[in-house]
């Protein structure tokens, strides 16, 4: 194996002949670089597509500030290189590496991949690949490090079980620790890889593949997945941070220009609206929420720590977070005389909102408005439990144009169950009306830019059961779209049908499909997520390699008495709450907000103990008393 | 900005770019430095319009890969700060591989900084030469030269004008000095001098020492 002093002495060779060579350096302000032989652990903190994209990200933020925080572990970051870059380590014999030392990979302990969207597994797979390390979990060994993975699309573990030893469920704050304090435990035990399987499995929110064995029935479906050791859990039930730690201040400045270049503080994780496709809405339950003199307090150290320009106030629902109009005021009489611009995304739709951006107006960033009503008929929006009126946005897009933005940008989802072409003609219909009304206000410089994905049926929502739309049905529906919304006055975006496909089928798939994402990337798939790099003949062919059929994935209404493929997952969300919603939604019954009165979807009853031990104004969940009451 | 009229100053910083700073673009560097002067908390001043920008330039661009020990740029403060104390705040924040060597405050009328450069000088040590390469000869060949036409992005030019001077240090381990013209749209590209040279500039190490002015 190449030590560090070599690798940084070929890449400077190398890094001339590549775009952004200050991708693949580090050394950026508030980098952590812990000499290596004075740690027990060191973990390679992986995002699987560019440093562009994965610098920002605040997942691996997160957990690189809590593992440098232990005086007895070391966390260094890699990233995708992009296909120059490959090819010229390839050549090399350049290993990837961590950027801080320069390690190669396969000397760290523990490589841990975040999972934060399907569409980044073959670089995952790439990855594996250029650190030498053998693919499949069953092929490697106690030379090895430990592979571990955590994200969003880690709620349905399967599709990248082979490749992963373990896969964290849920949010990483606490459990990266007891992974960190299981594998000192068990490098000093001496005893085999198994053994750390075992103790991986024990703890909390740790999913260990190989230790679940899954059985099919003959038409494909799956008759069960069990357990074969008695440490694996059944099922396994996410983690939760119970109250938010304090955020994260020093965040990495990197010297070269990415995607963003921000602050990111989280003044809220979880989401009480319950709209029935959105998977972020079901798998961050329960709400919780910062206190606002943390958030400045975060705000200033921040600011302090990298000197960015900007600052993104994150959450699924702005408008819910309690002292929003506070938070709001508190930010604009602190900053407004420092040239900065705060960001405050996801907006509820209603004028209180353009009151709130209202207040921002010597810090708001340029360009438009952007709203949510991710459809445009009342029936639809019952359907996906999106409880506001046509009237309601049109009144909130009144007030929009009248506080002089031109442009005001609205999300749509096509694709949602029972969705007829009357209801996407609606969308434009919608589109045309906002228009108007913003031509009674500014005039002919009016925009509105519509921003429409296709619906998938993610896995732990209540529509995980249904299919997708066909190719066909989604091209007619698009073909409505881009022939409504033609005039220059409009902006339309769209996702091309065989991205939406690949991201069904990753995020609907069982362990089999592993077999696919695999053989797809022998094919020569990578950065999937980047549109000129994504050939979906690629994955077509690679499902008719392995034998399998991508519809039945993507397009097969499951029964409801199907063993899922992530059916050994807890979100703590009951699945006959999902149910019942799924049977709400077919007979467009809203289900209101569970601020104030709790609809008992489980989070309680899952994590009762936690909630006991945790300040109300930290969980917001309403009190344990009324659900008994109810 | 409250003050009704804060009192501008012009600041002439002299600093290094070290390693760790050398596959950073010129673009790239002015948001550096923008940070940079944010985490200081000096009292920039800023440029007027719908994005107000920090008032600092740099002299002239630094090409990637390549180190300084000398780059020099103007800052404009929209109120009192002692040099002494520009230079301790600015080093206080800088980032890995940025120091400000010192800080000279400067009338406010000179001309702008890039219009004033002349010369930019050199270190090249070069980590391997072909075998049998003389280098001593090479370079007086290169130097007796009338003209040296060179392509360089599909632009054609010639580069023996825009060498000043050329001079070996050493032959073990063989390093070279250079002088080379450093006006605006006349400026001549060490890594170039290499290649006329017939040496690979990626295996070289090149460190602007100088940036040379007309007199103001």
């Amino acid at each position: 194996m190449r030590n560090a002093e070599q690798i940084e002495r070929q890449l400077d060779r190398i890094l001339l002949k590549v775009q952004k060579p200050g991708r693949y350096v580090g050394g950026e302000l508030n980098q952590v670089l812990k000499p290596w032989d004075e740690v027990k652990t060191h973990v390679a903190l992986v995002f699987p597509d560019l440093y562009d994209l994965g610098l920002a990200n605040l997942g691996l933020a997160i957990l690189y500030d809590q593992i440098n925080a232990r005086p007895d572990a070391l966390a260094e970051r890699a990233y995708a290189p992009w296909i120059d870059m490959e090819a010229e380590m390839r050549r090399a014999g350049i290993p990837l590496y961590g950027l801080e030392s320069k390690t190669p990979l396969a000397g760290f302990d523990i490589i841990g991949f975040t999972l934060p969207y399907e569409s980044l597994y073959t670089n995952v797979l790439n990855l594996l690949d250029l650190a030498g390390l053998p693919l499949l979990s069953s092929e490697r060994d106690a030379r090895h490090p430990l592979v571990i993975a955590g994200g969003h699309a880690a709620f349905n573990p399967e599709p990248m079980s082979r490749f992963i030893d373990a896969l964290v469920i849920g949010e990483g704050e606490e459990v990266i620790h007891e992974i960190i304090n299981t594998h000192q435990a068990w490098k000093a035990s001496g005893e085999p890889r198994e053994d750390l399987w075992i103790r991986l499995a024990r703890l909390p929110g740790v999913y260990v593949p190989c230790l679940y064995e899954v059985s099919y029935h003959p038409d494909g479906t799956l008759s069960g997945i069990q357990p074969t050791h008695p440490a694996a859990a059944l099922p396994v039930l996410k983690r939760v941070v119970a109250q938010l730690p304090p955020p994260v201040t020093r965040f990495l400045v990197p010297s070269i220009d990415i995607v963003h270049n921000r602050i990111a503080i989280e003044i809220m994780r979880g989401c009480t609206r319950g709209c029935r496709f959105c998977q972020a809405g079901m798998v961050t339950r329960p709400v919780r929420e910062r206190p606002v003199d943390e958030i400045l307090t975060a705000i200033d150290d921040a600011l302090l720590h990298t000197g960015y320009e900007e600052i993104a106030l994150l959450s699924l629902s702005s408008s819910d977070y309690t002292n929003i109009k506070g938070l709001v005021e508190a930010v604009s009489s602190r900053y407004r005389d420092q040239k900065l611009t705060v960001s405050l995304p996801s907006l509820r739709i209603e004028s209180f909102s353009v009151e709130l951006m209202e207040g921002l107006r010597e810090l708001r960033p340029g360009g438009g408005f952007t709203i949510a009503p991710e459809a445009a008929t009342e029936r639809m929006r019952q359907i996906i439990n999106k409880g506001i009126t046509s009237e309601q946005l049109l009144e909130t897009v009144r007030a929009i144009y009248s506080h002089g933005w031109l442009t005001v940008k609205l999300y749509f989802m096509i694709g949602h169950p029972e969705e007829t072409l009357d209801d996407v003609q609606a969308i434009v219909d919608l589109c045309q009306a906002v228009l108007a009304e913003g031509r009674r206000i500014c005039g002919g410089r009016a925009r509105v830019h519509a921003g429409v994905s296709t619906f998938i049926p993610k896995a732990h929502t209540p529509f995980q059961w249904v299919a997708c739309d066909s190719v066909e049905q989604i091209h007619a529906k698009q073909d409505i779209l881009r022939k409504g919304l033609r005039h220059s006055s409009f902006k339309l975006t769209w996702v091309d049908p065989a991205v939406t496909m690949h991201e069904a089928w990753l995020s609907r798939g069982d362990r089999r499909i592993g077999a696919v994402i695999q053989r797809a990337w022998q094919l020569g798939a990578k950065f999937d997520a980047w549109q000129d790099q994504f050939h979906a003949e690629t994955w077509l062919r690679a499902f008719a390699d392995v034998g399998l059929d991508p519809d039945f994935y993507s397009h097969r209404m499951r029964a409801q008495d199907e063993v899922l493929p992530w059916a050994h997952i807890s979100t703590a969300v009951r699945t006959t709450y999902l149910k019942e919603e799924l049977r709400r939604s077919q007979q467009g019954i809203l289900r209101a907000d569970c601020r104030d009165h709790c609809v008992a979807c489980g989070i309680l009853p899952g994590f009762n103990e936690l909630r006991m031990n945790t300040p109300p104004e930290a969980w917001k969940c309403p009190p344990v008393s009324q659900v008994k009451a109810r | 900005m409250s003050d009704q009229a804060p009192s501008l100053h012009r600041i002439r910083l002299h600093y290094t770019r070290a390693k760790e700073l050398r596959y950073v673009s010129t673009l790239d560097m002015q948001l550096v430095w923008e940070r940079t002067l944010r985490r200081a908390r000096l009292p920039v001043a800023f440029t007027q319009g719908f994005t107000p920008r920090v008032r600092f330039h740099m002299a002239c661009a630094l090409p990637l890969g390549f180190t300084s020990t000398d780059e020099v740029a103007d800052l404009w403060l929209a109120g009192d700060a002692g040099t002494a104390e520009v230079v301790e705040k600015l080093n206080a924040a800088a980032p890995p591989g940025l120091v400000v060597k010192e800080a000279v405050e400067i009338p406010l009328s000179l001309p702008a900084l890039q219009t004033r450069v002349e010369y930019a000088e050199y270190s090249v040590l070069l980590s391997e030469v072909p075998d049998g390469f003389d280098l001593p000869a090479s370079v007086e060949k290169l130097l007796r030269a009338q003209s040296l036409p060179r392509t360089r992005r599909e632009k054609a030019y010639d580069l023996r004008p825009l060498i000043d001077r050329l001079e070996v240090v050493s032959s073990t381990p063989p390093e070279l000095w250079m002088r080379l013209s450093a006006r605006e749209g006349a400026t001549g590209r060490a890594d170039e001098v290499l290649l006329a040279l017939g040496l690979d500039p990626t295996a070289a190490r090149i460190e602007r020492t100088r940036l040379v002015f007309k007199e103001d």
